[in-house]
């Protein structure tokens, strides 16, 4: 009797996952194992996809200049959407945190802003004000007698980086916020009594402990910006190519299904290399102040 | 003569007075305690001290000078949180050594200070732990050094002591007693616990809802309250309601059926309260019957019904033998023991 029991117990946790776990293999795992496969497969202009299993792709993407470029261009963006977040990002946490509850719960939500406005409204938002001659703030500037030409915004890694940012911001000021709210409430204030003034406080005191809680936004905003896609195709267009946008034309536009598939996977692991590499450096790093 | 004084200080958070008409001059070298319930405005005037906050009224002065014109980084002041607020990323060391770095005392001087400050407090062979890897009375020691190596001219504890648990919440009150001799630093303490207070310090500051009820030794203001509030919050206590006759000579205090000769100094209806330690069983005095008796080791906790109302009765467990439960008993007292004070109106 008991080990009937027993037995359904122990099957229990299994059956009550499986739902979960199957919708998780069948819509991720399996396009993903594909995705990989397909991206050893051939394919020719008239012949289309091969189910073979080559090299060509991958070693197309090895030689050839054209691709290192995407992907440098990919991880500069990357980076500086990670450093622009980080240097608006961290200070506008510390303001936040502390202000006081009503004008705090306001701005929480203006720095939500981003997230809840569609990617398309929110990019062409960007390109109303900047895009060209008729751009609202370079037709003003240059009214203004400020600049002769327009501030160059659309298809450049500026314009790409500041949009970006823009989008990514709540990511970075969660993660420093939440790093803020587990600092003692004193200890500015202990500081203080010892000498310290505003500026060594921030420095020494505050600084080092919210690093954690800054790179730790840095990780996701690098990786959702370097896979970023609606941004970079709204923006760069197919003048200025970034990773994801460039398996995306391989697979619609030259239906080169099997180097798009490369591509995709190769930013995939390049991804998951970086995030899983600086988070253990961050943990070993931090260890003393993650406890 | 007063070392650090505070001129009829007030606090005003809009409407609401958090600490109001406070004044008291501190001696140097002195152990002051401000003792009172939560909310009553000690830590209030404690951060007014420290700087963290401004008066609304009145000054704040150390050796005649006006403190609250002095910004708090500039004061001088030591403090330990109750929290400890001690800086996670840093050791044990470079919290210590953090406001001599501020003072910018050279290194090799500031490492030999450092090492003396954790020594002091017995934290030697500890200078690179990190706080997280310390104990809850561990980080307490650390956040004495680093408030006590700037050689602060006054020492402020909030409260330090309340996150311990109770054995080494007594050790530490021995420990810090004997560090604060030997340092000889004028030091404020804010507690709500009236045994800390009154085994730690000089003189007790007995606080209830922004205002100074009493200001005594711990002796006096344990035999000698000046309120019903003192004589309540700093340990138990009997009140009954007693008329002092002065009509006959010699002048009688009339406590239910027990007529005693009356305390100097006051006339008609008055409040006697008696510490429970005081009372004893005797052939004269307060009819009373045992309610319940309680064991506790080295003393018996006897709780009474007697003719002004319910006492608690304390006997030293002596070996003799002790009324049980039921019993009828007289109530007695020394006159000495008791503290008159005019009744309030209730």
């Amino acid at each position: 009797m008991s080990g009937v029991a027993e037995e359904r117990g122990a099957r229990a946790p299994w059956a009550l996952t499986a739902p979960a776990l199957m919708l998780f293999v069948g819509v991720l795992l399996i396009p993903l194992a594909m995705t990989v496969m397909l991206s050893f497969h051939d394919w020719g202009q008239y012949k289309g996809i091969e189910p073979v299993f080559i090299l060509k792709n991958w070693y197309e993407i090895a030689a050839d200049p054209y691709y290192a470029e995407m992907f440098w261009r990919t991880f500069r963006i990357a980076i500086l959407t990670t450093l622009l977040t980080a240097l608006l990002g961290a200070p506008e946490a510390y303001i936040l945190n502390r202000m006081s509850g009503r004008w705090k719960s306001f701005f929480l939500l203006v720095i939500l802003g981003p997230l809840l406005i569609s990617v398309v409204a929110r990019t062409l938002g960007w390109a109303l004000l900047f895009g060209g001659n008729n751009g609202l703030v370079n037709k003003l500037l240059m009214s203004l007698g400020v600049m002769r030409s327009p501030i160059p915004f659309m298809f450049t890694e500026t314009g790409m980086v500041v949009a970006l940012a823009h989008v990514m911001m709540p990511f970075m000021v969660l993660s420093v916020w939440a790093a803020l709210q587990r600092l003692d409430p004193q200890i500015e204030n202990a500081a203080m009594s010892l000498g310290a003034g505003p500026v060594t406080i921030i420095r020494r005191i505050i600084m080092p402990q919210i690093m954690p809680g800054v790179l730790s936004g840095a990780i996701i905003v690098f990786s959702l910006s370097a896979s970023a896609f609606a941004t970079p195709a709204i923006i760069g267009g197919r003048r200025l190519k970034v990773a994801a946008t460039l398996a995306y034309d391989e697979f619609l536009n030259t239906l080169n299904w099997p180097l798009g598939a490369a591509v995709a996977t190769l930013l995939l692991f390049a991804l998951v290399l970086i995030v899983v590499g600086s988070n253990a450096l961050i943990e070993r790093r931090y260890a003393e102040v993650f406890r | 003569m007063a070392y650090l004084e505070l001129d009829r200080v007030a606090k005003q958070f809009g409407a609401q007075t958090v600490v109001d008409d406070f004044s008291l001059s501190v001696g140097k070298g002195e152990f002051i305690s401000f003792l009172g319930p939560s909310g009553c405005g000690k830590t209030t005037t404690l951060q007014m001290i420290a700087g963290f906050l401004d008066p609304t009224r009145g000054a704040i002065r150390l050796e005649g000078k006006d403190l609250t014109a002095i910004p708090p980084a500039r004061r001088g002041l030591g403090i330990v949180f109750q929290s400890y607020a001690l800086f996670p990323h840093m050791t044990a060391a470079e919290n210590v050594a953090f406001g001599l770095e501020m003072r910018k005392v050279p290194r090799n001087e500031r490492a030999e200070r450092v090492r003396a400050a954790l020594a002091m407090v017995g934290l030697a062979g500890y200078e690179d732990r990190h706080p997280r890897r310390m104990s809850g009375g561990q980080q307490q020691r650390v956040a004495l050094a680093r408030a006590l190596v700037i050689k602060p001219s006054v020492l402020l504890l909030d409260e330090p002591l309340s996150n311990l648990d109770a054995k080494l919440r007594e050790e530490m009150q021995i420990e810090l007693r004997q560090i604060q001799r030997t340092v000889g630093t004028t030091t404020i303490l804010v507690t709500h616990d009236q045994n800390e207070a009154m085994s730690l310090s000089d003189r007790i500051v007995v606080m209830s809802q922004g205002k100074i009820e009493q200001i005594g030794t711990p002796q006096e203001t344990y035999e000698k309250p000046a309120s019903a509030f003192v004589s309540q919050f700093l340990g138990k206590t009997n009140d009954f309601a007693a008329t002092i006759d002065r009509t006959a000579a010699p002048a009688r205090l009339v406590v239910g059926s027990w007529a005693v000769p009356a305390p100097a100094g006051f006339n008609g209806a008055v409040t006697v309260s008696v510490r429970p330690e005081r009372i004893g069983f005797g052939d004269a005095g307060l009819t009373a019957r045992i309610v319940t008796r309680i064991f506790q080791g080295n003393h018996w906790l006897f709780q009474c019904d007697s003719e002004c109302g319910p006492a608690i009765v304390i006997r030293q467990n002596d070996g003799k033998a002790q009324p049980a439960e039921g019993d009828a008993v007289r109530l007695t007292w020394r006159p000495e023991d008791m503290s008159a004070r005019a009744r309030e109106s209730a």
